[in-house]
């Protein structure tokens, strides 16, 4: 049987571990991926486990990393991708690795604090050259306007500047060009106005050396008499942390200054290009290797980690994990545990051991990428319980047929299986690119869902014989001999001729599919809707009944062979008898009434509407006679139904009692044998019974222990049984959305083609450019709305018919998934 | 009945092949299960497919309601009818 029939058999094994192999080993089965260890030191905080200080070792290795990580990515360092996944290192690699990574830390913040000393320098040299600049150009303007002639030599200006302004001082200083009004101000209150500030902005932008932000600067000169403005000036300065320097008010000095500071300047800037470059190629070097100590410290990290899980052995010799295995997997972990054993050269190998338990095991589906696609849509829903059967097997071809009911058009599923089969061609490549993009990953996830629901919706187009709303004629239509029958006074009277079947219609019906000659009949919804409802509901309730049958196999796994007679039957059976009884009135229906024949009875004023007949039957009422029909289409047909009718109410109680009074009858049962067994010996006999009880509350998936009170036990089965005849009504008529959402999508295809591409039908030469314009708008539209909109919402309603049409009749779904340690997993969840 | 038996004929065998010859056909792996299942479940839900829409034409109670100038059309391209669009 296919492996996906049920969940994988899971063992429970004990691995006796010797200290030198574990490393080693645990490396090995992280790259398997097979084995989920359970914690067996939950009571122990993390700090206290055995292997907390290598845990902290890696952590502390990530946190290096990081920093350079983080300072490769502001100098823009390109980190190259790694071919292939590096093994997890041995302790010999880690202490190396270790000391590689602390001694380029080291480096790197080395120079990094260098460099910010620099550029704060830089700065400082910088704003000091361009305040002797700004304030050269005051002090000349000044000098212009005090002075009687324009040109006067530098050294008798001096000279003139002495005379009247002995007392007057300044400072100039740079100042952040935000602040520059708020300073202002504050000077001016200050010094009680008695101060003149003047300001010139710097253009060149400054780069703040700790946060890298780049600052408009200003340059400012502040003029003032006497010490005690300037002690003033000096504390708001630094208030608003503008940074002062001094500045000769001898033009002399000033160009001198300014020499010695462009000079300095020139040093500097040739340092930090050669500080940069060092840097530069630091970084270089160690960007090749940074993926690869990535994943090596992220996989020891793993490793220690779940080292942390394992118990001390008694004699304190050896390790002890415990996990769960897949038994299939069974013979790979030993064969790991041999050749790690050997290889490590320890005098007693670790061996496993298979240990029995009650434990609820986890449940493992065993996928590959084709059918990882529709595991996901089941699971999505619930884990399923261990051991359950496992609906995903069916959904591979149920899902796909489902939405192609409700999206059958040929040219839009050619559409969609280029686009799955592009996806599920090119799959390595596009795997390889590792796109982020969320929508992109949903799609890439379900590619071969959508390949297999392309395929499927090209069979159904076919038979709906829809293809961008336009039907094609293969074969010939059926009704070809009606069309010859016309006259031409036929025509010339009537703008619209129906065809009569009885007389029109060949024998022999369109032999795949739908008659062409329905899309150009103004009533051809009329003639689809009673195919696509009656074609709903047979799907429906075959989809049912499939759906109660897999509760055998579950009840027969778990035990519960009584649940077959007690639900099953009285389920399958109610089913059956009124809405199987349905589904076969509508084949007859099919099969009997048609306007061929000569007898009108089973023509077409004749033919019964099902759903009228249905209703008169479950009421007990009897049908209205109308036109000289017959009341039933056959003799025996009112009797037959009340019995369907009573055998099918009749299972109700059976649903609702049946399973109680059963494990009334088996309690009792069992207190008389113990009751028995009490008389004989008392104090032995009333241990089993509370080992049973603490068993049966450890099973969650029974449900039903042996010690649940009884009133629990008929709650839980009235509830159900309400909620499956109920259910059964209104699922049946949930499969209408079958036939809606499949009348909405051809009359959207219909509305798309009729109004906008019908419109580019012109017989001049500007018809053109205008089709091609047409078209677009057409394509456009068909691939957003048609393809898109309409298959995410097909997809939808067929998730929910699975879901709750389908699974609700058997699914159990209270497991939980099967997480091996894998290293393959904790990366990926990494990134 | 205005049902030939060819088509049926044709399209059960066909389907009966994909569904019933074909899964002991089905090469041993570790798939094989799941690929016989496949084949079955397709088998059974194409037929049917098929068999409603053709049981739903075989015995048709209403006819197609077609406007005149389109019978007309039909008449010249699909049929032997005197009526031509010589108008």
């Amino acid at each position: 049987m296919g492996s996906m029939f049920r969940s994988e058999e899971m063992v429970l094994a004990q691995i006796f571990i010797q200290p030198e192999a574990a490393y080693p080993l645990m490396s090995e089965l992280g790259a398997l991926g097979i084995v989920q260890f359970r914690d067996l030191n939950k009571d122990v905080n993390s700090f206290q486990r055995k292997f907390a200080a290598e845990v902290i070792r890696c952590d502390d290795m990530e946190r290096k990393l990081r920093y350079v990580e983080d300072e490769m990515q502001k100098d823009k360092v390109d980190i190259p991708d790694l071919e292939e996944q590096p093994k997890a290192p041995n302790p010999r690699e880690i202490v190396d690795l270790e000391a590689h990574l602390k001694k380029t830390e080291k480096e790197i913040v080395e120079m990094s604090e260098s460099s910010v000393k620099l550029k704060s320098n830089f700065l400082e040299l910088i704003e000091l050259k361009y305040v002797l600049e700004k304030t050269a150009i005051f002090f000349n303007e000044r000098k212009k306007s005090v002075a009687e002639s324009p040109r006067n030599d530098l050294v008798s200006e001096d000279a003139t500047n002495q005379e009247g302004r002995s007392q007057l001082s300044f400072v100039a200083g740079v100042i952040g060009r935000k602040r520059m009004p708020a300073f202002e101000k504050m000077l001016w209150r200050v010094c009680r106005g008695n101060v003149l500030i003047k300001q010139v902005d710097i253009d060149e932008t400054f780069e703040d050396p700790i946060t890298g932000n780049e600052i408009y600067k200003t340059v400012f000169v502040a003029f003032f008499q006497g010490d005690q403005l300037k002690e003033r000036v000096t504390k708001v300065c630094s208030g608003f942390r503008a940074t002062l320097h001094p500045c000769p008010s001898n033009s002399n000095e000033c160009q001198d200054m300014l020499k010695e500071v462009k000079i300095n300047i020139e040093d500097l800037t040739l340092i930090m290009n050669k500080t940069q470059d060092h840097r530069q190629r630091v970084l270089n070097a160690v960007a090749k290797d940074m993926k690869d100590w990535n994943v090596k410290v992220c996989k020891m990290k793993a490793i220690y980690h779940t080292m942390n899980y394992f118990n001390k052995d008694v004699s304190k010799k050896c390790l002890i994990a415990e996990g769960w295995i897949p038994l299939n997997d069974v013979p790979q972990v030993q064969t790991t545990l041999t050749t790690i054993s050997s290889s490590c050269g320890s005098s007693t190998p670790s061996f496993m051991n298979v240990i029995d338990t009650n434990d609820n095991p986890p449940t493992f589906n065993r996928t590959n990428k084709f059918t990882k696609g529709f595991q996901n849509l089941i699971d999505s829903y619930g884990m399923a319980s261990y051991g359950e059967v496992n609906p995903a097997l069916y959904t591979i071809i149920t899902f796909p047929f489902l939405f192609a009911v409700m999206f059958g058009d040929v040219g839009h599923a050619i559409i969609m299986l280029i686009f799955g089969a592009y996806m599920c061609i090119y799959e390595k490549s596009l795997e390889a690119k590792k796109i982020k993009s969320e929508i992109w990953t949903i799609f890439f996830g379900g590619r071969y869902i959508i390949l297999l629901m392309g395929l499927f919706s090209i069979y159904t187009g076919f038979i709906y014989n829809d293809i961008f709303s336009l039907s094609m004629n293969i074969f010939g239509t059926s009704w070809v001999d009606a069309v010859d029958r016309i006259s031409l006074e036929d025509i010339n009277k009537n703008n619209f001729i129906e065809f009569n079947p009885s007389v029109d219609s060949a024998t022999v019906p369109y032999p795949f599919g739908l008659d062409p000659i329905w899309q150009m009949g103004k009533n051809k919804i009329i003639f689809l809707n009673t195919f696509k409802m009656k074609l709903s509901i047979i799907f429906g309730v075959l989809h049912m009944i499939f759906g109660v049958s897999m509760s055998v196999i579950n009840y027969v796994r778990f035990n519960k062979k009584y649940s077959i007679v007690l639900e099953f039957l009285p389920q399958i059976v109610f089913l059956v008898a009124l809405f199987g009884w349905m589904v076969v009135l509508m084949i007859i229906k099919f099969v009997w009434y048609g306007a061929q024949g000569t007898d009108y009875r089973v023509g077409t004023s004749c033919a019964p509407s099902i759903l009228i007949m249905f209703i008169n039957m479950m009421l007990f009422k009897e049908p209205t006679q109308h036109d000289n029909c017959d009341l039933y289409i056959f003799e025996f047909q009112p009797t037959l139904q009340m019995i369907l009718v009573v055998v099918g109410v009749l299972c109700i109680p059976t649903m609702l009692l049946g399973k109680p009074i059963y494990i009334i009858i088996q309690r009792r049962r069992q207190q008389k044998q113990i009751q028995i067994k009490d008389n004989v010996n008392k104090t032995m006999e009333m241990q089993p019974e509370i080992i049973k009880e603490t068993d049966a509350n450890k099973q969650e998936s029974d449900g039903h222990g042996d010690d649940e009170p009884l009133s629990e036990v008929f709650i839980y089965q009235a509830i159900h049984t309400i909620e499956y005849v109920l259910s059964t009504i209104s699922h049946t008529a949930s499969y209408l959305r079958l036939w809606a959402l499949s009348l909405a999508h051809s009359q959207l295809s219909e509305v798309l083609w009729s109004r906008i591409m019908r419109i580019s039908s012109m017989n001049s030469f500007v018809g053109a450019p205008f089709v091609f314009l047409i078209f677009g708008a057409w394509a456009f539209l068909t691939i957003a709305i048609l393809v898109m909109m309409e298959g995410l919402s097909a997809f939808l309603h067929t998730l929910r018919l699975h879901w709750v049409e389908f699974m609700s009749k058997f699914f159990i779904g209270l497991g939980y998934a099967f997480e091996p340690y894998s290293f393959k997993r904790i990366l990926s969840e990494d990134e | 009945m205005g049902a030939s038996y060819i088509p049926f004929i044709v399209f059960t065998t066909l389907w009966a092949i994909v569904g019933i010859v074909l899964p002991f056909v089905v090469p041993k792996g570790p798939n094989r299960g799941i690929i016989q299942v496949v084949l079955m479940l397709t088998a059974a839900t194409c037929w049917l497919f098929w068999l409603c829409c053709y049981m739903a034409q075989m015995n048709p109670l209403i006819g197609p309601k077609l406007d005149r100038h389109t019978i007309m059309i039909l008449a010249k391209e699909w049929g032997n009818s005197p009526i031509t669009l010589a108008k």
